[in-house]
């Protein structure tokens, strides 16, 4: 491995949410934040870009209720996290159809497998 | 430099749509579009030496087409951008032809996605970051742009509806078009949901289909025996690929392509006959009208409303009957192109709108992501 290059984003995220974190990167040239992780800032173009830990909390920023044949529909939402990202997950702890937008989330690191997976839970359900 | 008027489609067509029966190929339903394509402009194969394709099918997409064809091109673009790609071609052709690097284009495209399985063949690939979730390709995307707006602007489901349903009545004008049953709007709202807020019946069709054009130089054009139809103006602008990547869900990158296309062509909104704008999904349609100018952006519900874009409304859109319900082959940009090309040349029928001398034609991508906008005149435009 080439070793200015250093850990791969992905590798990064991953290692944050393996610690029940979500880590988004910052962009030292514009301040942005960036999410999904990359090597350059989409923004100004800049390779200077550090990790932060997100606060996890964020508003709903588009929802829709997808369904199947069978079982209840399920959540997929888009998320603006405080630090002002937006990724896209699903909110835990209501029905997939009373997801408003606007509504105060928090996140949390669900397993499914091996696998991380940040979901949110509505915030006055926060414990 | 303007590619105003220096080039026109002389030929278009559609294959055999709807439902071809197992066996078919798309190439197969590309040969078929091809062949009375280029009848329609009067033209053989040898005469195209600029071939422009994409699909979900062939990775090398002008390769194969020109393998079965048996055309050897000079000039070769297989941009690919969803559904936008083919309206792109046209851009692209046009700009090739300008430069003297072919002569006559042929744009072509087929899919046999209904006889094949009944799903939406796609070669998307999945986005890390949004997988986990399970997202329905494409339906949920649309449908968070959907909520957007919904809740930005206040419009409803039943707005939405009027979209399908004005898609529907004129599918019934056209004999071609998949679904020509009556459609109200009860009927889209209590039809089965998909994703929320979008109901099956304000999603596209899967159906088979496929359709070719004919581009080349407006001066070879007058030499041909067709009614040349001029293109006027193009724009392209894409921001995102995947959704959640978007920067504004209820703007679409169309608010950079209409522009575009309107300053090259030297017209705007208000001089447009017929507009026909890629309605994959409901909201679409809104959303083009709105970012396209014909309307101010958050009033797109509103404009939809009372019959406004059904036949003898105020501006007619999509008067095939779109991708709701006339036919949607995975991409349907070509068809766009055919429609427009034929109202110009005022071969629609009762679906025929009067005195029609400019048509929009727009095409979007992926997930609201390509947007391509392209400017067709008559003669009497020039």
């Amino acid at each position: 491995m080439h070793q200015e290059a250093g850990e791969p984003p992905a590798g990064v995220y991953r290692r944050h949410l393996e610690s029940g974190r979500l880590g988004f990167q910052r962009c030292a040239g514009c301040g942005a934040a960036v999410f999904y992780p990359r090597v350059v800032c989409p923004v100004c173009g800049s390779a200077d870009l550090t990790w932060e830990t997100s606060s996890g909390r964020g508003i709903v920023y588009a929802t829709t209720a997808v369904y199947r044949r069978e079982g209840d529909p399920y959540s997929v939402v888009l998320v603006d996290l405080e630090e002002g990202f937006r990724m896209m997950s699903r909110v835990e702890s209501a029905p997939a159809e009373e997801v408003e937008i606007g509504a105060r989330v928090t996140l949390r690191v669900d397993h499914e497998g091996d696998e991380p997976i940040p979901v949110f839970v509505l915030r006055d359900e926060e414990r | 430099m303007s590619l105003r008027g220096k080039v026109a489609v002389v030929g278009v067509a559609e294959s055999e749509l709807g439902e071809v029966g197992t066996g078919f190929t798309p190439l197969d339903l590309i040969g078929q579009a091809t062949h009375r394509a280029l009848e329609d402009a009067g033209l053989g194969k040898s005469d195209v030496d600029g071939l422009f394709s994409a699909s979900a099918y062939y990775h090398m997409p002008t390769l194969s087409v020109g393998e079965y064809l048996g055309i050897r091109p000079r000039y070769s673009d297989a941009t690919s951008m969803g559904g936008s790609s083919f309206v792109s071609h046209l851009f692209h052709a046009a700009a090739a032809i300008d430069a003297g690097l072919c002569e006559v284009a042929l744009i072509t495209y087929g899919s046999t996605q209904l006889s094949g399985g009944g799903r939406l063949v796609t070669g998307s690939e999945a986005d890390p970051y949004e997988a986990p979730y399970n997202p329905r390709y494409p339906v949920s995307m649309y449908a968070l742009a959907a909520s957007r707006h919904m809740h930005e602007y206040g419009t409803t489901r039943e707005q939405l509806a009027e979209v399908a349903v004005a898609a529907r009545g004129w599918a019934k004008l056209n004999p071609k078009a998949f679904m020509r049953e009556d459609l109200t709007v009860e009927e889209v709202l209590s039809s089965r949901m998909v994703s929320s807020p979008l109901s099956v019946r304000d999603c596209c069709l899967v159906t088979d289909g496929g359709g070719a054009a004919i581009v080349t130089s407006a001066e070879r054009a007058r030499d041909l025996e067709v009614t040349p139809v001029y293109l006027l103006g193009a724009g392209e602008a894409h921001w995102h690929r995947n959704i959640s990547q978007m920067p504004d869900l209820t703007v679409s990158a169309a608010a950079e392509s209409g522009p575009r296309a309107y300053e090259m062509a030297g017209v705007g909104p208000e001089d447009v006959d017929a507009a026909m704008l890629y309605d994959a999904f409901t909201i679409n349609t809104v959303l083009f009208l709105e970012d396209l100018g014909f309307c101010e952006k958050g009033e797109g519900g509103v404009f939809v409303s009372g019959g406004r874009i059904s036949p003898g409304g105020e501006l007619a859109v999509n008067t095939s009957g779109g991708g709701l319900s006339y036919n949607h082959p995975g991409m349907y940009g070509l068809l766009l192109i055919v429609e427009a090309v034929r109202q110009l040349r005022g071969e629609c029928g009762d679906r025929q709108v009067p005195y029609a001398n400019i048509a929009l034609v727009h095409g979007n991508g992926g997930v609201l992501s390509s947007q391509v906008t392209a400017i067709l005149g008559s003669e009497s435009t020039l």
